[in-house]
């Protein structure tokens, strides 16, 4: 199992920031999911998280909520979530689960700590969880070893920023703009002077996500900060693909391209 | 003084208290009940929102122009009709309408929206965005919107825009934009989930005019404070009517903005009973309701912990009701706290049950309901005949029904 740590000590070495990669679990297929989140590791993605579908995604823009919505028609459930984990962390990939709350908090936070520390995860990024209501999760992950990441944001006054990094272990997730995912057509302004307000609160990684989507976006991004997250995009490239194979061939190319990007 | 002398409103009827003296606490927590489930990105404006509205509730400035706004714009005090005729079918026992049908736009709704298009002015943002499922709150939002030159956006399920094409009109004529939402289920929660989406885009200019007392803290505070008038006008008024506090006091519990608007005044009044009335849809056996109190489990929905109807792995089970503003599978965390400790009792009534003392009012009474406001009424008939005919009940006529007339139509044959 590779832990966030060994992913950021040897991007550091590299000096290069690590490539992220999101896909919800169950798209476009159960086993697909596996077998595109395995090509964009093999082509240089190294952090994967499986998005946990769920009914309400309220910080999701249409791109995510599509394919959330087809995994959920497909009939993903947690054991699958679980499942998709086991078979990307294969992969040697660092493997979160980014999910909303509801879900866990009705597994049980102990459960699901546990479990997905079973299934070879490392952690979690939980968008709608806040610092206030972080204390059974915050407790339930450090009991089963994996790591917590919390969200900052533009709109973050400095003593928030250091109340959600208190709350995060592996990295800081920093929100490049306000609004929901989406590949957009440039970078949010604001992020790099929120990745320089996050550091000034903690000495972790911090990675930015939130519109990223092709190699020189990534590039522009990983000249400050720790990671590159890129989610909406991979997801674009599976909707647009008329057959699996030319799918995992189009998130391969993609990935490779901004694994380019971040070594820049 | 009477209730229709003097002011109606004093910093003591905007707050109240709650079970436990100062419910909600700092974190917006009813109990176990509330907080604040949402990206982070939101924090701040909810603080803002929060802040701003701490200092207004003291402000008198504040209050005589919200006072002066419910009494000459949304017609305050409302009445206080008695139907015998109508409760000639509930074993007799004594029945009074809280008239919120009477209020400008038809619903108890236009309260809170011009409390909250006030704060809007008060945090300087020039747009307004809302979610709607009948459409009274959207149509009351337009028309805050359109009062005080507020840009307006109304997010509905498509499903929605459908069942209640009426309001989708009256809301355009108002000058807001309406944004059918096609995605999930596309009724009331769904349309939250895209107001959601909206305001954290544009949060630095725009204020999210919640509609209900569900959502993240301080919108289960705030939005009751602005409808707790209507509890506070009625308790006055049953007393000069009747000498008495009443026995029981009804309401339909969507969201649950109504019922908390005409319970919370009575909350310290331990004699008075308080009955919320969730839609039963189809029956409680098809799973095809929307009875989250009665029927869900505890979970978080729309960034509050509270009762949601969910699956076993926390995914939103779809609800159902005939009336649009019940369609939704959560509800407001006071009503949680208050079905957890006692001190409000819940029941469903079924889109059967609703219709028939829709009927039953407007032939008795003259009075058409809305659907929502329809089930409180078919749980005062049932609770009357349980109580005997020496029960006073209240019940909180929310809206009128001129909006519903379509589902009458298709449902009656008319």
């Amino acid at each position: 199992m590779t832990t966030l740590h060994a992913v950021f000590d040897k991007a550091r070495a590299e000096d290069r920031a690590a490539l992220v990669g999101y896909l919800p679990a169950g798209f476009p297929t159960k086993d697909g999911g596996v077998a595109a989140a395995t090509a964009m590791v093999e082509a240089g993605c190294d952090v994967i998280e499986i998005g946990l579908p769920y009914s309400d995604p309220l910080m999701d823009g249409p791109t995510i909520q599509d394919a959330v919505h087809r995994s959920l028609t497909n009939g993903t459930r947690i054991a699958d979530v679980l499942r998709t984990v086991e078979g990307v962390a294969k992969s040697g990939a660092a493997t979160l689960v980014m999910t909303y709350w509801n879900p866990i908090d009705r597994y049980g936070a102990e459960r699901f700590a546990r479990d997905l520390a079973s299934a070879g995860g490392v952690g979690t990024i939980t968008p709608d969880l806040t610092p206030e209501e972080s204390e059974p999760w915050l407790a339930a992950s450090k009991e089963a070893g994996i790591d917590t990441v919390f969200l900052v944001a533009p709109s973050s006054p400095d003593e928030r920023i250091s109340r959600v990094a208190a709350c995060c272990t592996g990295f800081v997730y920093a929100a490049s703009l306000m609004g929901v995912t989406g590949a957009r057509e440039t970078v949010g302004s604001a992020a790099e002077g929120l990745v320089k307000r996050t550091k000034a609160n903690t000495s972790l990684p911090v990675c930015v996500g939130l519109g990223v989507g092709n190699g020189a976006q990534a590039a522009e991004v990983a000249a400050y900060a720790d990671g590159v997250i890129v989610g909406s995009a991979f997801i674009r490239r599976l909707l647009d693909a008329p057959d699996e194979k030319s799918g995992l061939a189009a998130v391969r190319e993609l990935a490779s391209e901004l694994a380019r990007g971040v070594r820049r | 003084m009477t209730a229709t002398e003097g002011p109606i409103l004093t910093p003591a009827d905007l707050a109240g208290n709650g079970i436990h003296g100062n419910d909600p606490d700092i974190h917006g927590k009813f109990g176990k009940f509330g907080g604040r489930y949402v990206p982070e990105a939101l924090i701040p404006a909810l603080d803002e929102v929060a802040a701003e509205y701490e200092k207004a509730k003291t402000d008198l400035g504040f209050l005589r122009e919200f006072d002066h706004l419910l009494r000459t714009y949304a017609g305050r005090p409302t009445t206080l009709t008695e139907v015998p005729r109508f409760a000639g079918h509930a074993g007799g026992a004594r029945i009074l309408l809280k008239r919120e049908d009477l209020t400008h736009t038809g619903a108890h709704k236009i309260n809170n929206v011009l409390g909250q298009a006030l704060l809007t002015k008060r945090l300087g943002k020039r747009r307004v965005i809302a979610e709607t499922g009948a459409g009274q709150h959207g149509v009351a939002t337009a028309t805050a919107a359109a009062l005080m030159g507020l840009e307006c956006v109304i997010y509905m399920g498509a499903v929605d825009c459908e069942r209640q094409a009426l309001n989708v009109a009256r809301m355009k004529l108002l000058g807001a934009t309406v944004v059918p939402v096609t995605n999930g289920s596309q009724t009331l929660k769904d349309a939250i989930n895209e107001a959601f989406r909206d305001w954290v885009t544009n949060v630095d200019h725009t204020h999210y005019l919640f509609g209900t007392v569900a959502g993240p803290h301080p919108f289960p505070e705030i939005v009751r404070d602005f409808a707790r008038i209507i509890g506070v006008e009625a308790r006055r008024q049953v007393l000069e009517l009747t000498g008495g506090l009443p026995d029981a006091v009804c309401a339909a519990v969507g969201g649950g903005s109504n019922a908390i608007g005409v319970f919370h005044a009575f909350i310290e009044d331990e004699d008075v009973r308080l009955y919320g009335y969730e839609a039963g849809g189809r029956g409680v056996e098809t799973g095809e309701h929307a009875l989250t109190l009665t029927e869900g489990s505890v979970g978080v929905l729309h960034g509050a912990r509270t009762y949601v109807l969910q699956d076993e792995e926390g995914q939103t089970i779809e609800s159902h009701s005939i009336s649009a503003g019940l369609d939704y599978p959560g509800v407001g965390p006071e009503h949680a706290w208050l079905k957890d400790t006692g001190r409000a009792t819940y029941e469903g009534v079924t889109d059967e049950e609703a219709m028939e003392a829709f009927a039953l009012l407007a032939r008795t009474e003259g009075i058409i309901p809305a659907i929502e406001s329809s089930h409180a009424l078919a749980g005062a008939l049932r609770l009357g005949r349980e109580l005997g005919p020496d029960a006073v009940i209240l019940v909180n006529l929310s809206g009128r029904g001129d909006k519903d007339m379509g589902t009458a139509m298709k449902y009656f044959n008319l």
